[in-house]
């Protein structure tokens, strides 16, 4: 029996495990896929938003900027990609600036920092790729942008270094409540535990109405993005959104944490959970809005473009907190965006309160620093020389497009938690995310989870499951 | 730090043959630096023949190609390093390299020459609309599987692209027992070598669909169907003519890029065209001392053509290293009518320039019996008339320094009938 | 007589060939501009050939598999035959470029040889 079973791996089930691994328990993360960091968290801005965008009061605004606030800190105790570099809210001259203002007041109310309102001439200094038509814009220098994988697997690697259990390919079919427990019945076994924390992104309504007459109801609402090679990274400086519309906060550009561009995401409410896939029409939306932001963008340096599915519930706002009516099973349904921005709040928040539920106790030997995968090139000639005399292997380029080193590759792979499929290092250590995508390392790649994942070369997956990269030898 | 006078980057059949030139110029201090674990390049998995028929008059499988220069090269007793990385290439020629046995190292060199080759054109620089599950590869990236790993990639085939790995793919593949459902190419004629449709397609019945594009990828983990449809004189998809091919792979054949990421760094002027470096009729960049030969520098068709290129860079690199930056002032440029994309060199200085000058250029569309003319100075220099060129042959021409001596611009173009 | 419908692969002109045989004498080749479609239009209506390229399994060296050829052209309609020959071939690194393979194969009196260095 489990003091506590998170559901889903993505950014609120990891920060929630880890904040739990501050208490004493026994606690299991059950992931449907073969991975950390596969659902919603994967595919979303990469934001971090500064938190005026939610209507006061909502859980969305408390979570963002409490979210937003943490951020900084948790991105140096745990050793992931942070970088605040601000955001705009254009205001084009056939748009009502108003919208601004009341923007702004919003944001006020929601306690975010330092927004004012600049004007053109002020905008075309720190973007001198804005658009003709742009006049005036919100500016909210607190905004930020993040890796949504670092963030994500350095919440989950924490939890399990803190011994937190995780179980992948393991998606939960059925939860009943029996004898004041929670019984889950998984692809790979049947769990127990105490309390049940729903974290299953696009699912979590289905979870919670096995166990609740109050029901949810969550839309997948898709997003499509465009990303730009690395050299693209400098074509925008900050964050730029356009003026925020009923289905969301419309098109946004900005550049990543690893210097490429992205541009997206478009707003479509589709029926299936598993619809990420791409279209013509959302990829030239994309380009169509994008355009209204910013002039010349570099369409050749395109090098990949993915969908993700939000997790929209019909209330508008997330759901955090104990069912009403099933006792010790708490949601953490609904989490579109700012979800990103909020997981490392609502992660605290939850645990607390399951911990106060079962009065649970301090986990004295908890440690919440955590170091990431060591990343060569920051290091300088002599650092890096020392590195590969120790370890040759971080003298070895895999992906040469992002310049990854066997030796982190390897890590990838041997850490806690560590990555089983191409797509599993790529998240990890940026190897096949370049302009190549993968072309050149994939074999290099196979070698390597051969090798250290004790595969053979059929067992290799670009992201588990039956996504098998050959079928056997030749002839 | 150390010093080379020439230090080439990379040891494919570009890189050999620079080495190999600028030894027999008699540079003695040359350094060959490699990525992979041996020399050749990606010569190495192209096992499929017809390498060589303009150098040794014979027809050789890539490795053998490679196996003859390597030869030279060790004849030569050349020196060069395997599983080396070149990180950056400074404006004054300084290059940082890393490997695991000797870290990371500088170098200083007189002249560098750039050999660096190409990359495919990926799914996502494609826009391919749908999932993104395995399955589905570059023609390179399953060759190299196939060739070297031993691996099947896949046993339902869609292609798209009909450049010549996609094509040498679809034959390779079959006879290891894979089904190729179908080629589909984008352009209404192929850019591969007709006796590879014949050879590797038609041999096969395996058809191929001109003016047709990939519009949706199914399988969620794997690929599980590809659709593709005729596309329009916009080369926009025409709806309702989409067709769906049940299969677990697509493999892409889509085109290759100049892989210059490091060139940018070392501040070399690129062509929008050739994504290559600009260069002069020394096959000199924009950076004084730095050469581009080979893949890097365009898109060849034959790596024979790469070899006598790469040869001139050497010689051009090893005068360099013996008398220092030319002294020439005057440059004058090629001008190209769009018929003709581009040419290489992009650049002529008459005045240093050798006696003659071999051109290579490639042509927007197909033309039948249309003439290749060149002008300058107002005299009609060449006046070729050709029954056939497309964009997937590369063409050349020879100009004379007597021929440029006042001109102040050359221009190339294609006449039709 | 028979009519056979070839295209021709010695330059991009790609003609589309019109062979006439009679009684499996080539009788006229029509539809090439040159004398070389010519040419090919007779051998590949009556003798097709081709080199055939492939792998073989290596033990010991840095791929697992060697790349290999036919010594010299065989007969089209071998190409299938002679890759299932070999399957379950073996060889030990090292293997040089020129080295026989397999003698003889599938009664061509053509050598298998291998191509790259392993």
């Amino acid at each position: 029996m489990y003091d506590v079973i998170v559901i889903g791996a993505g950014a609120v089930g990891s920060a929630t495990a880890r904040e739990l691994s501050r208490y004493s328990g026994k606690f299991l993360v059950l992931e449907a896929e073969e991975d950390v960091c596969s659902g919603t968290t994967k595919a979303n801005s990469a934001i971090v938003h500064a938190g005026y965008d939610a209507v006061p009061g909502s859980k969305k605004a408390l979570y963002n900027v409490r979210g937003s606030e943490m951020m900084e800190d948790l991105s140096k105790e745990l050793d992931f990609a942070y970088k605040r570099i601000g955001s705009l809210v254009i205001c084009r001259k056939d748009q009502d600036r108003s919208v601004l203002e009341k923007l702004l007041e919003q944001g006020k109310k929601n306690g975010v920092r330092d927004l004012r309102i600049i004007e053109r001439d002020e905008i075309v200094s720190m973007e001198p790729n804005i658009d003709d038509d742009v006049v005036c814009a919100l500016y909210a220098p607190t905004a930020a942008i993040v890796c949504p994988f670092g963030m994500c697997i350095a919440f989950a690697e924490n939890a399990a270094d803190n011994g937190v259990e995780f179980a992948f390919n393991s998606g939960v079919k059925q939860i009943k409540k029996a004898d004041g427990h929670f019984v889950i019945e998984t692809e790979k076994g049947v769990f127990e535990a105490k309390a049940v924390v729903n974290a299953a992104g696009v699912y979590s309504d289905v979870l919670h109405n096995q166990v609740s007459e109050k029901k949810l109801h969550i839309t997948p609402r898709k997003g499509e993005y465009e990303l730009f090679d690395r050299a693209d990274g400098d074509f925008v400086h900050h964050t730029i959104f356009q003026l925020p519309s009923a289905l969301g906060k419309g098109i946004l550009v900005t550049p990543t944490v690893h210097g490429n561009l992205l541009l997206g995401p478009t707003a479509e409410d589709i029926e299936n959970k598993e619809g990420t896939n791409t279209t013509a029409d959302g990829l030239s939306q994309v380009e169509k809005m994008a355009a209204l932001s910013v002039k010349n963008i570099p369409y050749r340096d395109v090098i990949t473009s993915f969908a993700g599915l939000r997790a929209h519930e019909d209330g508008g706002d997330f759901i955090i907190g104990e069912c009403e009516d099933c006792e010790g099973f708490f949601d953490a349904a609904g989490i579109e965006s700012p979800g990103l921005s909020s997981a490392p709040a609502i992660g605290a928040d939850l645990a607390q309160m399951v911990a106060e539920k079962l009065s649970l106790k301090k986990n004295e030997s908890f440690n919440g620093t955590r170091k990431g995968i060591l990343d060569p090139k920051k290091l300088s000639i002599e650092e890096r020389n020392e590195l590969i005399k120790k370890n040759p292997a971080y003298g070895q380029i895999i992906c040469r497009c992002e310049s990854v080193t066997a030796g982190e590759i390897i890590d990838a792979i041997t850490r806690t938690l560590g990555a089983k499929s191409l797509d599993g290092i790529k998240r990890r250590t940026r190897a096949g995310m370049g302009r190549c995508q993968a072309g050149f390392c994939t074999p290099r790649q196979m070698d390597l989870l051969e090798k250290y994942a004790h595969l053979t070369p059929e067992e290799v997956t670009k992201s588990g499951g039956d996504s098998v990269l050959v079928f056997g030898k030749t002839k | 730090m150390e010093n080379y006078d020439l230090v080439i980057v990379g040891g494919g059949p570009a890189g050999l043959a620079a080495a190999i030139s600028a030894r027999k110029e008699g540079i003695q201090s040359i350094l060959v630096l490699e990525r992979d674990d041996r020399l050749g390049g990606i010569l190495n998995q192209c096992i499929h023949n017809g390498f060589g028929l303009h150098t040794f008059n014979e027809e050789l499988t890539g490795p053998e190609y490679a196996g003859r220069f390597i030869t030279q090269l060790l004849d030569e007793k050349i020196e060069y390093r395997l599983n080396t990385m070149v990180m950056d290439i400074s404006h004054d020629r300084v290059v940082t390299a890393m490997n695991s046995r000797d870290g990371m190292f500088q170098i200083q060199a007189k002249a560098v020459v750039l050999a660096m080759g190409c990359r495919e054109r990926s799914r996502g620089a494609l826009n391919i609309p749908g999932y993104r599950p395995a399955g589905i590869y570059t023609a390179g990236c399953a060759q190299r599987l196939v060739n070297m790993e031993g691996q099947m990639p896949g046993k339902k085939v869609v292609i798209l692209g009909s450049g010549d790995i996609g094509l040498i793919m679809a034959r390779r593949m079959t006879l290891e027992g894979a089904k190729v459902e179908v080629v589909a190419e984008l352009m209404p004629y192929s850019g591969g070598l007709k006796r590879n449709i014949v050879q590797c397609l038609d041999d096969f019945g395996i058809p191929l669909k001109l003016s047709h594009t990939v519009v949706n990828i199914e399988g969620k983990k794997r690929v599980e169907a590809v659709t593709i449809a005729e596309v329009g004189p916009d080369r926009k998809p025409v709806p309702g003519t989409e067709e769906r091919y049940e299969c677990d792979t697509l493999l892409l054949s889509c085109g290759l890029l100049p892989e210059n990421e490091l060139s940018k760094a070392c501040g070399v002027e690129l062509s929008r065209v050739t994504n290559g470096p600009v260069v002069n009729d020394s096959l000199e960049t924009s950076v004084p001392g730095v050469f581009a030969c080979g893949n890097v520098l365009h898109v060849h068709d034959l790596v024979d053509f790469v070899s006598m290129e790469a040869k001139n860079a050497g010689h051009y690199a090893a005068a360099f290293i013996k008398n220092g930056e030319e002294t020439g002032e005057r440059i004058i440029d090629m001008v190209c009518d769009g018929k003709v994309r581009y040419t290489v060199p992009q650049m002529i200085r008459p005045d240093d320039m050798e006696e003659t000058l071999t051109v290579r250029f490639r042509v927007a569309n197909v033309y039948k019996n249309a003439s290749i003319v060149v002008k300058a100075a107002g005299k009609e220099l060449v006046r070729r008339k050709k029954q056939i060129m497309a964009p997937g042959e590369m063409e050349q021409v020879v100009l004379k320094k007597a021929d440029l001596a006042s001109a102040d611009r050359v221009d190339i173009g294609i006449e039709e009938a | 007589m028979e009519e056979r419908h070839l295209t021709c692969i010695n330059c991009p002109m790609g003609c589309a060939l019109t062979v006439t045989l009679d009684n499996g004498e080539v009788v006229s080749v029509t539809g090439n501009t040159c004398k070389r479609g010519e040419i090919y239009g007779r051998k590949e209506v009556t003798n097709p050939t081709r080199i055939v390229t492939s792998t073989v399994a290596v033990d010991g060296g840095k791929d697992a598999v060697v790349a290999v050829k036919t010594a010299s052209d065989i007969p089209k309609g071998k190409m299938f035959d002679i890759v299932n020959a070999l399957k379950g071939v073996r060889v030990k690194s090292p293997v040089h470029i020129g080295d026989v393979i397999v003698k003889d194969v599938c009664g061509t009196g053509v050598d298998i040889i291998a191509t790259r260095e392993d």
